[in-house]
């Protein structure tokens, strides 16, 4: 059994220690929002944040989590609601298939905690690891900008 | 005059030449500033040809920050003796070479002088550069010209004492600096030493910071990454054809070694949009170089030790097999495709795990919508333990070499931290 | 009434409904005014919308959710002419037990034919309920009116849906001449929120890739990198052996690993393929597919053919010739299916566009009755037309018949997806054209050549397996899709008024590669190439673009929606760099205007497009915002189509595998706006949307590039190095 902290709760699972993180998610845990996209490290739609680290939980595995703290989107509701960017990705209605979206989500939340005000040009550059096959782009980054605003911060428009 | 005067009146003779020597060396008079060159004043033809070479000087390297404009400098370019930022080198005329006449342009290529008469430092390799040859220069300087201008100022270098005073290149140049054109015999040896300045990275340097004319190509340090030798101690598991280092300078792939990585990833996009003939000869030229290096007994059997180093880092096989295998174990999709294997990587048989930890940390990255070799780096997924875990198990288990006689996990944090050796 | 029952209908039974044909065609032979979309081929109102003794509303359709929002649209339009709040709708979408077969959710259709009945179904339950209301309380039908589920007469009198259930009986009929509520508030037209989307912002069970059903077991499918290779043998022993696999499936060259765990089927799975693998028949002789499919046999199929007096002397002769590479859906999650066997009963989940199709096309592979087999709709990835889903669903069907009533769910790999998906077929137009004195055209010729665009399973041999299991079922054959829909041949006819034109169709059915329908066909290709074309014919005479195509243009709503697309955009004081494009979807569904502005790096041959403005009339829109992220969605994927995307060969094999070797737009590459405004058309009929913008944004972008460097690109993708290449030239 390996110990797991996933979304503030501690969890023990029973899988080989070189399972990657997303099946770990996904089959031991039930958990949905870390989605497999190419198992390679190349689209992001498995993304969650490790000691808020956005991270392919495709490419991690299990041995190297260790007691490191593992957010996913079910994580980012409380109390107050769903979280800011979830929030706004609905206002937005920032989704065709919606397949790209959470890990999209966890992407920009490792963005705005760590720079609350990033310039656009900084915005499409973090997001760049993360594919939308749909072309949902304009909207998620409309949703991301929106999210910045009620999270106290904001995307400052580029002069370039 | 007395016996004493005489002496005195030599001395001070010898040291008023040797001043005058110095200074004739030292001081170089500015050369005038030319009004920028119209772009179509330049015969078509030669701004092309000076384009080819651009490339397969990958002047654009250097003389493009990450976030800049092409050829407008303010790279850092770090050395033994601070930090170097490259100049702007398009027809800017107050902060590129716009006012700079062919003259003062070859005059840099070949005595590294500015047009003002300043000295210019060695990381701007014309001890290389020198060797180009009349045509070859002024084809570069037609290109340079027509270049789109950029208004852009580099930082200021961040030399320590005393480099920063640019007056001691002077003796330097006179150590080390071999001038004039080097044009003959075969083409693949006149770029590789002229133009393409392959000993920049890949031969080593001595103290003052020359490269050791009695170790061409036996491999040297560049920004945190180990260039490897390129000659007889070459320690790849596979040997360098002159087709496989073409395809490799090509494309950045090499079917029976591995991806292009650091900086010569840059290299070898520059040499993508070089003369295919050209390329070839530089690869003919290292070919040839490299035949009397140990692998050209022609090992084809990839090692694969999977069981013993599963055993001796059950935490470097969980690792590989959650987080590498999904590219690099046989039957994976990378691997379908005709991917080589790990054993036929050169970085895992450097004696440094430093290129190793290089691309662990920070992967490998296409350009931007260009189909290319992509691999995520890992600096966020493991710790340094874990790399050192990880190292060790790609070293036992797809080398017959010995251990890294170094503390991996310090060896992870210092390339994790950009440290340069 | 019929068998079905409130039980059934939950899916706790086991009664199958056959929907026949025969007793079908007597119906349709005695009525006698055509009921509006598939209410003609399914007149029953049950079959569409039944109302619950508790008053729940559940609404049917064939259609189903690609995640172009088809769920949230019919919940709008039952919800609106039912006067329900749309949460008090439960739409169950394509099953081949519960629901009408629509064919498949493809060709833009699910509004013109799903949406059409439904709305109509929906005026008779209206009807019909509004009459029981009027029955019951003793009055008159125009004195009830009908609101959030309940009818209400004079007198304050109520009655709820429930109650009024069992007075209606929907076994009946629909009528045809039933008009519309054309009282109180439009739920149709409203920008409802996306039904879909919560759960897809909080992860919640939103995929066929969430399901999880009791004793699930994991399995992959083995096989060589791509489409037109083979493994070699493998050692299947020593793969049963390892840790966690419950079983090895083995059915002709046909491999599967079944597991306890996804990790350890995946592992297995690579452990065989290390076997190796290799080319099944001779190697393809070139890798530029484009050039293979011209040379290719083909015959000639007549598109259109406009009469005309001939040139008039004198006249300027024009030609061009357009290309683009095979192309990859990509669909970002690779497809997924989960199949179980209970007492010889086989259900498949499968995201598959075409439930019906595939579930004659599984009986058939299975070698087992039509009436045995269940495919149910459950959402995937975007999936832009025919990709892996069906082949995925036969795959686990098979892998699931080794271990009878266990569900096993089997995920295509992504190397897997790219490697067998089925793509858009390479393509060559060639237009030629002549201009009279006034540089109006005078004739107009378009040629273009093609493999199929549609290799939809309708038997066991449109199945990957099919050509796998032992004995292998014959390829599957190609036909042309008949104009005036059209295949390779779609949007070939203009919607100008073009004297004298005529157009062909080389239809090529020997194919060197898998290909079948990408989004809009080929639509993309033959508007990418007339609104090229119609460009540079403008600039020979010295004409505006925009005027230009309107000068030639009779179509009203046509002619509306390009000046529409221009004044937004403010073509008349554009910038250098702007380029512009119209089509309307198969000269039948939604009509696209829009307008392009770029920006060209010279040195780089970078590409940046600073904004779009597009125009689109889909008829009545029923969410305008679900138009709105169609059309920016059809124009993004559009781009990157346009610049990045070509799908790479090598003589043995697809090359293009992952992402790194079939790289699509990201982030930085977007445009820095699109703008969509929405032609509203109330009670036009509902035109199909999802597949209008593809054509449109890529020649717009061509003429944008055009304007812009002063140099014309014809072959797909405008690369950062063709580019260069261009502005060197």
């Amino acid at each position: 059994m390996i110990a797991l902290n996933v979304n503030g709760q501690s969890h023990d699972v029973d899988a080989e220690p070189d399972t990657p993180l997303l099946y770990v998610l996904r089959n031991d845990l039930a958990l949905n929002g870390a989605k497999y996209g190419c198992g390679l490290g190349q689209c992001g739609s498995c993304t969650v944040l490790i000691d808020d680290r956005p991270v392919f939980s495709c490419l991690v595995p299990l041995a190297a989590v260790g007691a490191r703290k593992v957010r996913t989107i079910e994580g980012l509701a409380d109390k107050d609601g769903p979280g800011a960017l979830p929030a706004a990705f609905e206002a937005e209605q920032a989704a065709q298939c919606g397949y790209c979206i959470a890990g999209m989500i966890m992407r920009a939340q490792a963005l705005l905690e760590r720079n609350p005000k990033p310039t656009e040009a900084e915005l499409r550059r973090h997001m760049a690891t993360n594919l939308c096959r749909c072309g949902t782009h304009m909207r998620i980054l409309a949703a991301v900008r929106r999210a910045a605003k009620a999270m106290g911060g904001g995307v400052a428009e580029d002069t370039l | 005059m007395t016996k004493g005067r005489w002496v005195l009146a030599g001395v001070a003779l010898v040291v008023v030449v040797v001043l005058a020597a110095a200074g004739a060396l030292v001081w170089h008079p500015a050369l005038p500033a030319v009004a920028v060159p119209p772009a179509n004043s330049f015969d078509r033809a030669l701004v092309k040809k000076g384009q080819a070479l651009a490339h397969l000087g990958d002047c654009a390297s250097c003389h493009t920050a990450s976030t800049g404009k092409p050829y407008a400098g303010g790279r850092a370019l770090p050395t033994p003796f601070g930090t170097i930022y490259s100049s702007n080198i398009t027809p800017s005329a107050d902060t590129g070479i716009g006012k700079w006449s062919r003259e003062a342009f070859v005059r840099a290529m070949r005595e590294g002088v500015a047009r003002d008469g300043s000295h210019l430092y060695p990381a701007f390799p014309y001890d290389h550069f020198t060797k180009a040859g009349d045509d070859d220069l002024a084809a570069l300087y037609a290109y340079l010209m027509t270049l789109p201008a950029v208004e852009a100022r580099p930082p200021a270098n961040k030399l320590d004492w005393p480099y920063g005073q640019r007056s001691i290149v002077a003796a330097w140049d006179l150590l080390y600096l071999r001038k004039g054109p080097d044009t003959n015999g075969d083409r693949g040896r006149v770029l590789a030493e002229g133009l393409a300045h392959c000993g920049a990275c890949h031969t080593p340097r001595n103290k003052l910071g020359a490269e050791d004319s009695a170790r061409p190509y036996d491999g040297a340090w560049i920004e945190g990454w180990f260039a490897p030798p390129l000659n007889a101690r070459s320690p790849a598991a596979q040997p360098w054809t002159a087709d496989e280092l073409f395809a490799y300078l090509r494309t950045g792939l090499a079917g029976r070694h591995a991806a292009a990585a650091g900086p010569m990833a840059r290299v070898t996009r520059e040499f993508a949009e070089a003369p295919e003939q050209d390329v070839r000869a530089i690869a003919a030229y290292f070919a040839n170089l490299m035949a009397k290096a140990p692998a050209a007994t022609n090992k084809l059997q990839p090692i694969d030790h999977a069981d013993v180093a599963a055993r001796a880092s059950p935490i470097g096989s969980a690792l590989f097999g959650g987080g590498c295998a999904q590219c690099h174990e046989a039957g994976a999709p990378m691997m379908q495709q005709g991917g080589p294997p790990l054993a036929w990587s050169t970085s895992l048989r450097l004696d440094t795990p430093n290129n190793t930890l290089q691309v662990l940390l920070h992967g490998l990255k296409s350009p931007a919508g260009a189909s290319g070799p992509a691999m995520p780096g890992y600096a966020a997924d493991f710790d340094d333990r874990e790399l050192a875990a990880l190292a060790a198990y790609l070293r036992a288990r797809f080398t017959d070499l010995p251990p890294w006689p170094v503390d991996l996990r310090h060896a992870a944090e210092q390339v994790r931290k950009g440290a340069n050796e | 009434m019929s068998g079905l029952t409130r039980r059934s209908l939950l899916g706790q039974g086991g009664i199958v409904v056959a929907f026949t044909l025969a007793g079908r065609a007597e119906a349709k032979a005695r009525r006698r005014d055509r009921l509006p979309g598939h209410l003609e081929t399914y007149p029953e109102l049950e079959s569409w919308i039944r109302v619950g003794d508790d008053g729940r509303i559940t609404v049917f359709t064939g259609k189903a959710e690609l995640g172009q929002g088809l769920k949230t649209a019919l919940i709008q339009i039952a919800a609106d002419e039912l006067c329900v709040a749309p949460s008090a709708i439960q739409l169950i979408t394509a099953d081949t037990t519960l629901t009408p077969d629509e064919g498949v959710t493809a060709g833009s259709h699910s509004m013109q034919d799903s949406g059409t009945a439904i709305l109509n179904a929906a005026a008779n339950v209206r009807q019909l309920l509004t009459e029981a209301a009027a029955w019951r309380l003793v009055t008159s039908s125009d004195q009830i009116v009908l609101a959030d589920g309940v009818a209400s007469g004079p007198g304050g009198l109520r009655l709820s849906y429930g109650e009024l259930a069992a007075s209606i009986p929907l076994d009946v009929e629909a009528k045809a001449d039933v008009p519309r509520r054309d009282k109180g508030r439009r739920l149709i037209g409203e920008d409802l929120p996306r039904v879909d989307i919560p759960a897809k912002v909080s992860g919640g069970a939103a995929y066929i890739q969430d399901m999880r059903l009791p004793g699930m077991l994991h399995a992959r499918v083995v096989r060589g990198p791509s489409d037109g290779t083979r493994l070699k043998p493998a050692d299947i022993e020593a793969a049963r052996r390892l840790p966690g696999i419950e079983t090895i499936v083995q059915n002709g060259s046909f491999l599967a690993v079944v597991a306890k765990s996804e990790w350890a089927a995946i592992k297995a799975m690579r452990g065989l393929q290390a076997a190796g693998w290799e080319r099944i028949g001779p190697s393809m002789l070139s890798t530029d597919l484009a050039k293979t499919v011209r040379g290719l046999p083909v015959e000639d199929v007549p598109i259109f053919d406009n009469p005309g007096p001939p040139a008039p002397a004198g006249a300027r002769a024009f030609e061009a010739t357009y290309t683009r590479p095979c192309l990859m859906h990509g669909s970002i999650g690779p497809s997924c299916a989960i199949a179980q066997w209970l007492n010889g009963n086989l259900t498949v989940w499968t995201h598959s566009q075409g439930v019906g199709p595939l579930r004659k096309s599984l009986a058939q592979l299975l070698r087992v009755p039509i009436d045995k087999v269940r495919c149910i709709h459950v959402e995937g990835s975007g999936c832009y037309g025919h990709n892996g889903a069906d082949d995925v669903a036969a795959d686990a069907a098979l892998a699931a018949q080794a271990v009878p009533a266990r569900p096993v769910r089997l995920q295509w790999m992504r190397e897997q997806e790219h490697g067998f998906e089925p793509l858009g077929s390479a393509m060559t137009v060639e237009l030629k054209a002549q201009l009279d004195g006034d540089g109006k055209i005078a004739q107009w010729k378009h040629e273009v050549w093609s493999n199929g665009h549609n290799g939809r399973p309708t038997t066991a041999s449109g199945l990957l397996a099919g050509l796998e299991v032992a004995p292998p079922f014959p390829p599957q054959r190609s036909r042309p899709i008949p104009m005036p829909e059209g295949g390779g041949h779609r949007n070939a006819n203009p919607l100008y008024a073009l004297p004298n034109a005529s157009g062909v169709f080389h239809f090529a059915e020997q194919r060197p590669v898998r290909v079948s329908a990408l989004r809009s066909l080929g639509a993309q290709m033959n508007v990418f190439a007339i609104e090229s074309f119609m460009d540079e014919l403008a600039s020979a005479a010295k004409a505006d673009p925009v005027a230009y195509r309107l000068a030639h243009l009779q179509d009203e709503r046509a002619r509306h929606c390009i000046q529409n697309a221009a004044d937004a955009f403010g073509w008349s004081k554009r910038k250098k760099g702007s380029g512009f494009a119209f089509a309307r979807y198969k000269n039948l569904a939604a009509y696209c205007a829009l307008a392009m502005e770029v920006a060209i790096d010279r040195a780089s041959g970078g590409l940046e497009v600073r904004r779009v403005v597009a125009a689109v009339d889909s008829g009545e829109a029923i969410n305008p915002n679900g138009i709105r992220n169609q059309i920016e969605g059809a124009i993004v994927q559009s781009l990157s189509w346009t610049t990045t995307e070509a799908v790479t060969f090598a003589p043995t094999h697809r090359t293009s595998f992952d992402w790194s070797t079939y790289p699509i737009l990201r982030f930085p590459a977007v445009p820095r706006s699109i703008d969509v405004h929405v032609i509203d058309r109330p009670g036009e009929p509902f035109l199909g949307t999802g597949e209008a913008g593809q054509g449109p944004a890529s020649a717009a972008l061509a003429n944008a590039i055009a304007d812009a460097i002063g140099v014309r690109l014809r072959d797909l993708p405008f690369t950062p190095q063709r580019l260069k290449a261009a502005l060197e030239a």
